[in-house]
């Protein structure tokens, strides 16, 4: 179908997209996950409610969700110049990739906390837990099967905005898509590069699922 | 047994909650003394504050006003850290449990262990040690899904006591499970009493867990303490309308045949062995009505009470209530609602 140079670009681009997805979400789970423990704790019913602390963190992490990523990418641009030294590639993608993932992270994360069963964390408490504990002995393991589905969901959404950044030439599949799909009519290159990034898609959310299905002791 | 110094002392107690219409409080000037190695339970309607009261015992909640003491000591004195250390002195179970889901068994009882920074190989000797008390050592590695309701709260008393607790706080610890297994569970709970010593308190709204295991009781009503005494004296004469309502409870269900005289007959342990009503059916060769019975066994001795209505004839009746007098019974004549 393709001449073999077309083939090697696309599998250039499936590593490349490979690349910067893994990377962007460890780094945003970096930021985000911490971001998304201190906003269970501090949560007014939490085990160290500091609410005025809670209440600038969500407004950090809402100002960041709110801004659409194909602006958020431009916006950051200088940022990305400054810590990677150019804007173009996929090392440059991933400073936006990551701005962007770790405040929705953050709330994946928050989300899968707030579902620990109240219950436990008292139990915790009774027997005289500090809050340290309690975070890294019931909350994170209880958790565990919840988080595990929260990153399946980040690491595909980190892919669909990675495919985003070849807008300003970020590399992977999606500049591909966009450079022969859009600059130059070559319909057939786009659509393998969404199958693709559809395959991708799919092995991920499926592994994630049965990771977590597979760690649950509830069933 | 140690002597009469209680090992829980509350004082003055007040807690106040911040409500959607002002301040609302859930406690009110609480005094209780818990003496070592007692079965104090604490009963009251749901919503009447006990859950609250059970949690300022361990400062899960912190009064608003008073004091509590354990073993002595004001726990409002006390630093974040040595909270934390007097917690592992007091053990606590709860409703629903509340097991690690993501733990098995084991895992969940060297818990407290690790809390408490007890090397791993000694917690997971003393836990299967629990294990086997509590006579789940063949579920040692299932998780809490795995097992019943009275399986699960066996393992969350192994854990509650991994710490060697002074104290063990219930709190409606039988609430979630069936009647035989309540039954089995209050033994169980007996039993650490007995053998190992620890003083129990009992949250619970069943008059029944009561009467199974306590040897004192408080009632909680309206967020105050409206009685405290001993189980047998609370239950033969509740003195306050709060403990009526929870000793009697089916009192105003029982409907009335208007014109005929009723009494109460509280049998107190001596003489309930004794056919005493049929004896009295026989002596009269009158029928009585029973409108009303309750009797049990609490503590090895036999109490109950019962309503009977007397017959018609005045002279009949009043001889039959001299009668069930002189058998040492407390009767009294009731009338409106028994």
């Amino acid at each position: 179908m393709f001449d073999p140079e077309v083939w090697i670009m696309l599998g250039r681009g499936l590593l490349e997209s490979l690349y910067m997805t893994l990377v962007s979400t460890a780094l945003a789970y970096l930021l985000g996950l911490p971001m998304g423990i201190a906003m269970v704790v501090t949560d007014k019913e939490g085990i160290y409610p500091r609410e005025r602390f809670n209440w600038i963190l969500g407004l950090i992490i809402n100002l960041f969700r709110s801004i659409p990523f194909l602006i958020l990418l431009i916006m950051v641009l200088p940022v990305t110049r400054a810590i990677v030294g150019t804007t173009i590639g996929t090392n440059a993608t991933i400073v936006p990739l990551v701005i962007a993932a770790a405040p929705f992270i953050a709330r994946l994360v928050e989300s899968s906390l707030k579902e620990v069963d109240k219950g436990v964390i008292e139990a915790a408490q009774s027997m005289g837990a500090s809050s340290m504990q309690i975070i890294t002995k019931v909350l994170l393991p209880e958790a565990r099967p919840s988080l595990i589905v929260g990153a399946a969901i980040a690491v595909t959404t980190i892919l669909s905005y990675s495919a985003m950044a070849g807008f300003i030439a970020g590399g992977g599949l999606g500049d591909i898509a966009i450079r022969y799909g859009y600059h130059r009519y070559q319909t057939d290159i786009m659509l393998v590069t969404v199958v693709l990034l559809v395959l991708i898609v799919q092995v991920l959310q499926e592994a994630g699922m049965r990771l977590a299905r597979l760690g649950d002791k509830r069933k | 047994m140690s002597d009469d110094l209680p090992i829980i002392k509350i004082e003055g107690l007040s807690k106040a909650f911040q409500g959607p219409d002002g301040e609302f409080f859930a406690l009110e000037d609480i005094n209780l003394e818990i003496k070592s190695g007692e079965i104090f339970g604490i009963i009251g309607m749901s919503g009447a504050g006990k859950s609250t009261l059970v949690r300022c015992i361990n400062f899960l909640e912190r009064p608003t006003q008073g004091t509590v003491y354990f073993d002595g000591q004001n726990l409002s004195d006390l630093t974040k850290k040595e909270l934390y250390k007097i917690r592992q002195s007091i053990g606590m179970i709860f409703q629903q449990f509340n097991l690690l889901m993501q733990r098995n068994v084991l895992g969940n009882v060297c818990f407290p262990l690790e809390i408490a920074g007890v090397e791993k190989d000694q917690a997971v000797e003393r836990a299967k040690e629990l294990l086997s008390m509590v006579g789940l050592s063949d579920k040692t590695y299932a998780y809490p899904s795995q097992l019943s309701g009275g399986q699960q709260q066996r393992v969350a008393i192994a854990r509650a006591l991994a710490t060697n607790p002074k104290v063990l706080l219930c709190d409606e610890a039988t609430s979630a499970l069936d009647p035989a297994t309540t039954k089995d569970v209050l033994m169980l709970l007996k039993d650490i009493n007995k053998n190992l010593g620890i003083t129990i308190v009992i949250i619970t709204h069943e008059m029944k867990v009561i009467e199974e295991i306590c040897n004192r009781v408080a009632i909680i009503d309206k967020s105050r303490i409206a009685e405290v005494g001993s189980v047998e004296e609370v239950f033969t004469r509740p003195k306050t309308a709060a403990a009526k309502r929870l000793v009697f409870p089916e009192e105003h269900s029982i409907e009335m045949v208007p014109g005929k005289r009723c009494c109460r007959i509280v049998f107190n342990g001596n003489s309930s062995f004794e056919p005493i009503i049929a004896g009295m059916v026989l002596d009269f060769r009158q029928p009585v009505n029973i409108l009303f019975a309750d009797t049990k066994n609490i503590d090895g001795k036999a109490f109950g009470q019962m309503v009977i209505q007397l017959p018609d004839n005045e002279l009949t009746a009043s001889r039959m209530m001299e009668y069930l007098r002189a058998k040492n019974l407390t009767v009294e004549e009731v009338d409106g609602y028994v």
